[in-house]
Parts: C-alpha cells; structure tokens; sequence
C-alpha cells in the first residue's frame, strides 16, 4: 500500500518523459497531478491505517547492497511522522500541480515541467518516508537535482541557469557534511536502518559522537533548508516558476532538514550542544531573514526571506525539544506559503510578469480572489488569532520558552513582530492604495483562471483551519501532538522534553498566547500606518536610517563575501587546476607515457641493422653470455 | 699418450679461428667454410674426450655432427647461390634489406 505513494508520481514521471510530446499538453496536464493526487490518496489510505497502528511499520521491498558488513535495503517506514508529511507533500503538492497547469500554460516546455515536477514529488516521498538512512539520502540528493532542474526551468536566461548551479552548489557543501554524518553513523552503529540505529543509540554513543553526528547531519539541513550560513541560494531561487518555488522552496524541499532533525531526534537528544546549536541557528536565522524581508521590493524574495525566517522558527522548534511544534509549523506554513506564493504568481500572471511591488498598487478591486486568498495567507503568516500560523507559531515560541529560556523566546517574539509587518507590507503596497503600474500592463489586468484560484481557495482554507489541529493545552490539546506521540514519545533513557508543558502554569501559557496576539497586531497595525496611513512615512524613514536601510536592502552584502572569500578562490583554483595540473600535469603525464614507449621503441629498433655480421656477433655474445654464467656459477 | 689437452687447445683455436671467421669475412662462401671449420673443431673435441674416456659416444655424436654439417652446407651453398643471382654479389653487407 505504501508503495503505491511512490509508484504514482514515478509513472508519472515517466509517462510524461518518454510519452509527453506524443500525449500532448492535455493529456499531460491531466496525468501529472493525477499523479500527485492519486499518491494523496494512498496517502490517506497509509494514514488512516497508521492511526489504528500508530506504531512504525517497516517495508522492505528488497535488499539493495550487502556488501560485507553493509546491508542495506529498500525500505519505506509508515509511521505517524512519515504519515504527516506524506499527506502534506501530496496534498499542497497536489494542488501546487494543478495550479501549475494553468500557470505554465503557455510555457512551451510545459510537458518537461510536470515530468521534473512528477520526479520532484517522487523524490520528497522517497525522502520522508525512507525507512533507513540511505534511502532517505538519496531522496535528499534527487530533491537537490530537481530543484536545480526546477529553478534553472528556464535556463536560456542566464538568471535562472546561475541561480541553478548556486542552489546546488550551496546545498552541496551542507550535502557533504550530511554524508559524513550518515558514514559516521554506519561506522558507529554497522547499520543505516532507523529502527536499529535508534534503539542502539542510549547504548552506544557518547556526548562527543554523538554530537558529531548531529552536527554534521544539521549541516546538511542547514544547506537544505536555508539556514545561516547557507540561506543564500533560495532567494536566487525565485528566479524559477512560480509554482516551483511553491512547492519546493517553500512547502517540501527545504522543510526536509526539519523533518531529518525530527525523525533522529534521539540522536540529537543525546548531544544537547547539537541541540543548542539547532535552536539559536534557527531563531537567529528567523530574525535575521526577518530584517532582509523588510526592505525587499520584489514580491518572490520578500516570501524568499519570509521562508528562510519561518524555517528558522521550525528548527527552533525542533532544537528546543518541541518537535511535534516544529513539525505543526512545517504544516501550517507549507499551507500558507505555498497560498502565498501561488497568490503571488496569480499576482504576477495578472500583470504580466511584473513583481516590483513598488510598481504595483491597488490591486484588491482588480483581481478580488488573488487578493482575499493573499490576504489570508498573510494573515496566516502574521500569526493573526485563529489562522492557522498563530497556532502554530505560538506553540514554538512557548515551548521555547519553556525548555529553553527567555532569550531564545525574545528574539522569537521580536521576529514575530517582524514577521506580521512585513506580511502585511506586502499586502498593503501592491493591493492597496492608489495604481502605480505601468500604462501597458494596467490595461492587461485580469484575473487568473479557475485552474488557478480553485487550488488557491483551497489553500486559504487550509491556511486557516489548519491551525485547528494543534490547539494549546488549554484549549483541548494539540492533536498533531497526539498524532505525533508514538515518534517523539519519551523513550529509555532519553529525557521526556514535552512533559516540561506541565510545569508552566495554564495562566502563563494564556499570557503568552496575549503577547503574541499583541506583538501580530501591532505588526500588522505599524505596517498600515506606514504604507496606507501615512505613505510618506517609509521613504522618510529609509533616507533617515540610510546606511542600515542600504545594508539591509543589500542583503548585509553576504552573497559578496561569500563570492570574494570563497567563490573566487575556489574559481581560481579551479581554473589553475584545469589549465596548469590537468592540461599539463595529467595530460603530460598520459601523453609522457605514450611519448615514452614511442622512444623506447626507436631506440631499440636501431639494433635491426640489416647487417648479418653484426647479428652474427649477437648471437656470439649470446653465447658467450650462456656460456659463461654456467661456468662461472 | 699425448695429453689432451694438446687436442682440446687445437680444437679450440680451431674454433676461434672459425668464430672469428665468421664474424670478419665478407664472402658468403668463406663464411661457410668458416662454419665448416668450427664444426670440425667440435667435431675434433668429442674425439678427444671419446679417446681419454674410453667411450664410444663421443665418436657417435661425430656422425650426427658431419650429417647435420653436410645438409647445413647443401641448403647455406644454395641460399648463396640464390642470392647471388639477385644481386651479383656475395658480400654479405650488400644483404641489409632488414635494415630498420
């Protein structure tokens, strides 16, 4: 049955790459998110039966590799967690796709769109439901190759071809160290397979393993989900499809190191540094996106920033222990994101492709459905009460507090207020106020077509009683936490993290829960009275606060550093290593041999000298030669 | 008696002579007679050793040896014989057409 989640989206892939240009584009608009939906719908199936066994269930198809000591085999794990993110990835997948059929209409490599798009769903499948570590590996790396086939869609633009190679190059460096830790678990452990490398961990690892572990499998979720110092591909990443960097960049991919830190969560436990580390990379990489969000004019890269902060919130989650929060956020924000990115690309449609929000203003009359559905996501995303997002968010931020202390909370808190102004910033600057677009594409404004706004309104519900699964304690309990027990359930020996919920009084929970409603509202009240009140105000303020306006709107010029600290080096050194050690080096070396021989072989030639009385002589000295050993010997 | 070494170091100037021959003639005809020297200085050896041993296998290898020397000469005489209808000329440095 659980294969089943696997085997639509790879038929998919591969009806649409080998059959595609002869099915035609209908056809293909049909197949591909028939793909994704069916393997929702076995999705369903493996939840439902996962919530009368909540136990993991492992399948093993076959075994792939025994190579000595090293087995390792096809297997998928149904477990309430893989459950989860199954639904989601196929579900907000599903409705990514079919939005995708109207967005990419007049896209001439539509039908490659949905095979890369098919391959993309097979591999973040793959990825979460993997039952050892490296299935969930390769899944990792296939979701890398995708995204990189995926941003780079339209690589005649040198734009979208660089920012390619940058995602991957840049996920490539947290992929190595990943690895590494995955080979140091198998040099530790003699197995991948996840149920025997958890119930082993207690025994078998020290602080100092096993923080290595960890260390090392978070930098690859550092690359992956876009965490300080690796954030800098996914702004770039807006250069792909709209709908791509929906699902991708937003909804799946990159929620993939989240997931990875929940599903060896007893690992971390036994290295608190690791979790430490986890938690204040994360909220420092929220507050810090959260600040390059504010000043952004394009519309992607605000939701770029946006997303590089909520995942922050995630790990933050995760690292404090709350890994039933982390992963509710994962869900809710794949929701709201993914709306808030379909919302924008419906924006984008609507106006031709322009994404300058400067350039945009008074949209909400024009293109109503866009707009409520943006709204909505924004809402979400703020943490306005009764979204989905306030939930979500609020449950990280009190468990953080709880488990780790004020700080990690305040700076959570003032990210948070962060958040809500520059969600709502970008409602009110494109949707609101007076029109600022230019002539040719005002006359163009239309709204998008139903393919597009069905999965859109769908999303928005989705965004906004999503949050009804993980209710606060107070008010019934969380059932995503409920769902997720069995995983993160206190085992032997490792320390019951989520018991702390009952140390903490209702009434501070109630107060916090005040804080944040508070810190949301005056978010979202400061951003209309800067963009809709008083629309002097932000010009004022940025000539006034010049140089952190600059430093901000250049993003602290990281992608500068990086490239003169370490692009430019290593292209140095590349290009040293192409022409000087390989076009010399190697090749002389290779040529040297094969000049060698050729000497060796005149040389020896010149013994042929046709004359009879030297060979004559020859056979003399030969003689001799024989002669002589066996004498003298 | 005469001791034998008196034959075993006229059978190996012999020898010598033949070798060096062979090695400094020029004529193809005087080459094999050289050859034919040599021979009969090995010849002149087992001799030698059949007498001072008293055995009668030295002097059987003799007849293997004159056989074996008398086909040798047939076959080398008509070689030169070829060859000198090819090039008029019996110096062995005209023969070099496997010079490399």
């Amino acid at each position: 049955m659980i294969w089943f989640i696997l085997l639509f989206p790879l038929l998919g892939v591969l009806i649409n790459g080998f059959f595609g240009y002869r099915l035609g584009k209908r056809v293909v608009g049909i197949v591909g998110p028939a793909a994704v939906g069916l393997a929702f719908l076995a999705a369903c199936g493996m939840f439902l039966g996962v919530i009368q066994s909540p136990h993991a269930v492992v399948n093993t198809l076959y075994s792939w590799i025994t190579v000595g000591d090293f087995d390792v085999s096809l297997s998928l794990r149904a477990d309430p967690l893989s459950s989860l993110m199954t639904l989601v990835v196929s579900g907000v997948g599903f409705l990514i796709h079919v939005y995708s059929v109207g967005y990419m209409a007049e896209d001439e490599r539509f039908i490659r769109f949905f095979t890369q798009l098919n391959l993309f769903a097979f591999s973040m499948l793959l990825l979460v439901l993997a039952g050892n570590f490296l299935i969930m590996f390769v899944g990792w790396e296939l979701v890398g190759l995708c995204s990189y086939l995926l941003i780079g869609f339209w690589f005649e633009r040198e734009a979208p071809a660089d920012a390619g190679k940058k995602a991957f190059l840049v996920t490539r460096i947290g992929d190595f160290g990943f690895a590494l830790g995955v080979m140091l678990i198998f040099a530790t452990f003699g197995t991948l397979d996840f149920d025997q490398v958890f119930e082993r961990a207690p025994e078998l690892l020290d602080g100092t393993i096993a923080t290595a572990i960890t260390l090392l499998l978070f930098t690859g979720a550092v690359g992956k989900s876009a965490q300080i110092p690796l954030y800098v591909w996914l702004p770039d990443a807006m250069e792909g499809p709209t709908p791509v960097s929906a699902l991708i960049h937003a909804a799946t991919m990159v929620t993939a190191g989240v997931y990875m830190v929940a599903r060896t969560h007893v690992l971390f436990e036994l290295a608190p540094l690791s979790m430490g580390v986890v938690a204040w990379i994360g909220v420092v990489t929220a507050f810090f996106a959260a600040t390059m969000a504010l000043v952004q004019n394009d519309l992607k890269r605000i939701l770029a920033y946006s997303t590089i902060s909520q995942l922050g919130y995630m790990f933050m989650g995760v690292g404090v222990g709350a890994y039933a929060a982390g992963i509710f956020h994962l869900t809710t924000h794949a929701f709201f994101k993914a709306l808030l990115f379909l919302s924008a690309g419906s924006v984008m449609h609507a106006l031709s492709g322009e994404l300058n929000i400067q350039k945009m203003g008074g949209l909400k009359d024009k293109i109503r459905w866009t707009y409520w559905t943006f709204l909505a996501g924004a809402l979400a995303l703020s943490g306005f009460p009764f979204f989905s997002g306030f939930f979500s968010k609020d449950e990280i931020l009190w468990k953080a507090y709880q488990n780790a202390g004020f700080w990690l909370w305040l700076v959570g808190i003032v990210t948070a207020f962060m958040t809500a102004f520059y969600s709502f910033r970008a409602v009110f600057v494109p949707f609101w106020g007076q029109s600022r677009l230019d002539k040719k594409i005002a006359h163009h404004v239309h709204e998008s077509p139903r393919v597009m706004i069905v999965p859109l309104v769908l999303l928005a519900v989705l965004a906004f009683l999503g949050g009804y699964m993980g209710l606060p304690h107070f008010l019934g309990g969380s059932a995503v936490e409920g769902f997720l027990s069995p995983v993160f359930a206190a085992e032997e020996g490792t320390h019951a993290v989520e018991v702390g919920a009952h140390t903490a009084g209702v009434g501070l929970e109630v107060a916090f829960l005040g804080i944040s409603v508070v810190v949301a509202l005056a978010g979202i009240g400061l951003a209309y009275f800067m963009y809709v009140a008083r629309p002097t105000v932000p010009v004022a303020l940025a000539r006034g606060l010049g140089p952190l306006y600059i430093l901000l709107s250049n993003k602290y010029y990281i992608d500068e550093l990086y490239m003169a600290v370490l692009v430019n080096p290593l292209k140095g050194l590349a290009g040293w290593l192409a022409r000087v050690f390989d076009a010399r080096g190697i090749d002389g070396l290779v040529n040297g041999l094969a000049a060698f021989f050729g000497w060796s072989g005149q040389t020896t030639r010149q013994v042929q000298t046709g004359s009879v009385r030297h060979y004559a002589l020859s056979i003399l000295l030969g003689v001799v030669v024989m002669v002589g050993y066996f004498v003298l010997r | 008696m005469v001791p034998s070494s008196y034959y075993l170091i006229l059978s190996a100037v012999l020898f010598t002579i033949g070798v060096i021959g062979v090695l400094v003639r020029r004529n193809a005809i005087v080459i094999l007679m050289c050859i034919e020297m040599m021979l009969n200085a090995v010849n002149l050896t087992f001799i030698t050793f059949s007498r001072y041993l008293n055995s009668l296998d030295g002097q059987v290898f003799v007849f293997l040896v004159m056989t074996v020397a008398a086909a040798e000469v047939a076959v080398g005489l008509a070689i030169v014989v070829s060859i000198f209808r090819l090039k008029e000329t019996t110096d062995v440095d005209e023969i070099n057409l496997m010079k490399w």
